[in-house]
């Protein structure tokens, strides 16, 4: 009786770990980007190393790429220069080791974790890491994806493999039917509450039941994607029909007889009926609400409607609500805020834009709120502009712009001020996450996109009813 | 990689939950393309204030914090963030060990392939370092020991063979590369 974590495994032992060594595992699948791979192919010129299989490595540019339209296609500088130094040097490394990139003006370019899922290169049952901890996004597929450190990247570049211990098996069953109004995002919110930040930590989740398999592909990429947020190794769903039809048909997908012959692999996938897992919790998804985050770390979560919780003698507590200027005991709701960011690789693709915008759709974004709209990837931007999205975002008074990690990490000068209030569709509320002194609230596109129609901090189904 | 087996040193203590990677090196200097130099924004915004003056109340900046080799941090040190620049900032600055009750799987990860020892200790052995800051401690890798003052000894989980690397001054690299035969045939075995 095997997870589907044992049975992705154990396809890809070279060698089995012994008490004296980990196993050697077999990387199918290597996203790279600017910011964590320098330092990994300088050293393999320094030992004058290969790259082992280029061929599965891609690489594209993302987390400190400007979004401004004009320093991407218009030829203006990037006004960041180191950002556009650790561009240059991925061109010169991809060029050098013979790995394919998309580079900045690409139109296949975006968030590494939109773009695997988007060519089809994410599939069922394959490894799958870069140096990024929200890898973990992949895992919707069934694929066992984690993000490593920079001299793992090496690693991978020289040799395909990594070095692992087995982590354990954690079962998070989410039953019912998520009610009108609640989304992925509130769903992975209420999980990492529940667990805690460290609660995963040395496990795989699995998420399983009726409402992780109701949910479409995007919405299982929102909830697998924060499972680093609970400290844990990788989330996974199980492969199902939703996953075989979303990956139909994409260019890098298999065709033809290799897509019978991949389907029927994938079908073996599953974990088995009585598979036992290391930990297990459930959770009623049909009395999940809106959540919005009040502290500084994401498993300090809410219902929207609630109150701030008061826990005395927590010193890390008290230093979260001082950080935030938020009061325990206090309602969340109606808090001013400054800044709504729509986008990453949360909650950038093209589902999430369309439920901001039918929010949106009709509305002004309220005096004094700067809306900024970041679609995950340039095919995510062309596919929103395609329906006209990108015309709902602007005539509410949003900026719209080129795909990238943005102001989800601000490495590129999408930044909140210190000080202001930030209702965001990320994944991380840390300190100076969004910009040194910056307060983020991390919320559902849906509440991103209330709240900026209101200027507070609003439950979207308040809009919703009308 | 240089050979690990002692360290002895005071503590350092940063008794917060949760202490994640963004705040051991904030993501705006990750922008560069080598390794050297991250100690001097370790921590930047605990440290300085918005105008760079050093905040004189954070403990880092206290004189008694000079010289320490061991920091201690409170449950699930390094969590969030997949970033190696958080142990390349901690070894640049001068640490070459961690304490903790938890410390989050990547960053203990990167962490020892850079020779920064991540170790996890009871919650009696943690609370007790949170409470008693600026204490003499002996990690002895080989023993897999954490000795405290007057004696008290406590053994530390460790992965065998990052240890076994750790205490020969070995490269995980060569030992991945040395089994390029067994690579090779699994490519080859696959579909």
């Amino acid at each position: 009786m095997r997870t589907l974590y044992d049975k992705i495994w154990e396809r890809h032992i070279v060698v089995p770990e012994t008490a004296d060594t980990p196993a050697v595992l077999y990387i199918d699948l290597h996203l790279a980007h600017e910011v964590t791979s320098p330092q990994a192919f300088a050293v393999l010129r320094e030992q004058g190393l290969k790259v082992h299989r280029p061929d599965l490595t891609l690489a594209t540019m993302d987390h400190s790429t400007p979004t401004r339209t004009e320093q991407v296609f218009g030829g203006a500088p990037i006004t960041v220069e180191s950002a556009a130094a650790q561009i240059e040097q991925l061109e010169k490394n991809c060029a050098e080791f013979g790995i394919e990139l998309l580079n900045l003006r690409h139109a296949e370019r975006g968030i590494v974790h939109i773009i695997g899922p988007e060519l089809g290169l994410t599939q069922p049952g394959k490894t799958v890491v870069c140096g990024d901890s929200h890898t973990s996004t992949h895992g919707a597929f069934g694929a066992l994806a984690f993000g490593i450190g920079t001299t793992e990247v090496g690693h991978v570049l020289a040799t395909q493999c990594l070095l692992q211990r087995k982590a354990k098996n954690f079962a998070i069953n989410v039953t019912g039917r998520l009610p009108a109004g609640v989304s992925a995002k509130d769903m992975i919110l209420s999980i990492i509450g529940q667990i805690g930040v460290g609660g995963g930590t040395g496990h795989v989740l699995e998420y399983r039941g009726p409402a992780v398999a109701a949910l479409n592909m995007e919405e299982r990429m929102t909830v697998c994607n924060m499972s680093i947020e609970a400290g844990a190794r990788a989330g996974l769903i199980a492969p199902d029909e939703t996953t075989y039809e979303y990956l139909r048909g994409r260019t890098r997908a298999p065709q033809g007889r290799a897509w019978e012959q991949a389907l029927a692999q994938w079908r073996a996938l599953p974990g088995d009926a009585g598979a036992r897992f290391d930990c297990e919790v459930t959770i009623d998804g049909g009395r999940l609400e809106p959540m919005i985050s009040y502290g500084t770390n994401p498993g300090m979560v809410m219902p929207i409607r609630g109150n701030i919780p008061e826990r005395s003698g927590d010193p890390a507590f008290d230093k979260a609500l001082a950080y935030m200027g938020l009061r325990a005991g206090e309602p969340i709701r109606d808090q001013a805020v400054n800044v709504v960011f729509i986008g990453s690789c949360t909650n950038g693709r093209l589902s999430d834009l369309r439920s901001a915008a039918a929010l949106l759709r009709g509305h002004k974004v309220a005096r004094g709120v700067h809306l900024l709209v970041v679609p995950g990837s340039q095919s995510v931007k062309h596919a929103a502009e395609a329906e006209g999205l990108d015309r709902i975002f602007i005539e509410a008074g949003a900026e719209w712009r080129e795909s990238g990690c943005s102001m989800c990490i601000g490495m590129n000068g999408d930044n909140v001020a210190a000080g202001q209030y930030s209702v965001s569709t990320s994944n991380r509320n840390f300190e100076g996450r969004q910009g040194p002194g910056a307060r983020t609230l991390l919320a559902s596109p849906q509440t991103a996109a209330a709240s900026a129609v209101r200027g507070r901090v609003t439950d979207p189904r308040e809009l919703l009813a009308g | 990689m240089e050979r690990i087996n002692l360290i002895r040193s005071r503590t350092v203590v940063l008794p917060s939950t949760n202490i994640d990677t963004d705040q051991i090196i904030p993501a705006r200097f990750l922008r560069a393309t080598t390794r050297q130099g991250f100690g001097q924004r370790l921590f930047a915004d605990w440290r300085f204030d918005a105008s760079g003056a050093p905040r004189p109340d954070f403990v880092l900046n206290r004189p008694e914090a000079a010289g320490c080799q061991v920091l201690v941090g409170g449950r699930n040190f390094g969590c969030g963030s997949s970033r190696e620049h958080a142990p390349w900032a901690l070894l640049d600055y001068g640490f070459r060990a961690v304490i903790s009750e938890q410390i989050a799987d990547i960053f203990s990860s990167n962490s020892l392939k850079n020779g920064l020892l991540p170790i996890v200790v009871d919650a009696t052995t943690a609370n007790w370092l949170i409470a008693h800051p600026g204490v003499e401690v002996q990690i002895d890798l080989q023993a897999c020991t954490l000795t405290l003052p007057e004696g008290v000894t406590v053994r530390f989980p460790i992965e065998g063979f990052a240890r076994y690397c750790l205490l020969n001054g070995i490269d995980e690299l060569g030992f991945l590369r040395s089994q390029e035969v067994k690579i090779r045939a699994f490519e080859q075995a696959r579909p």
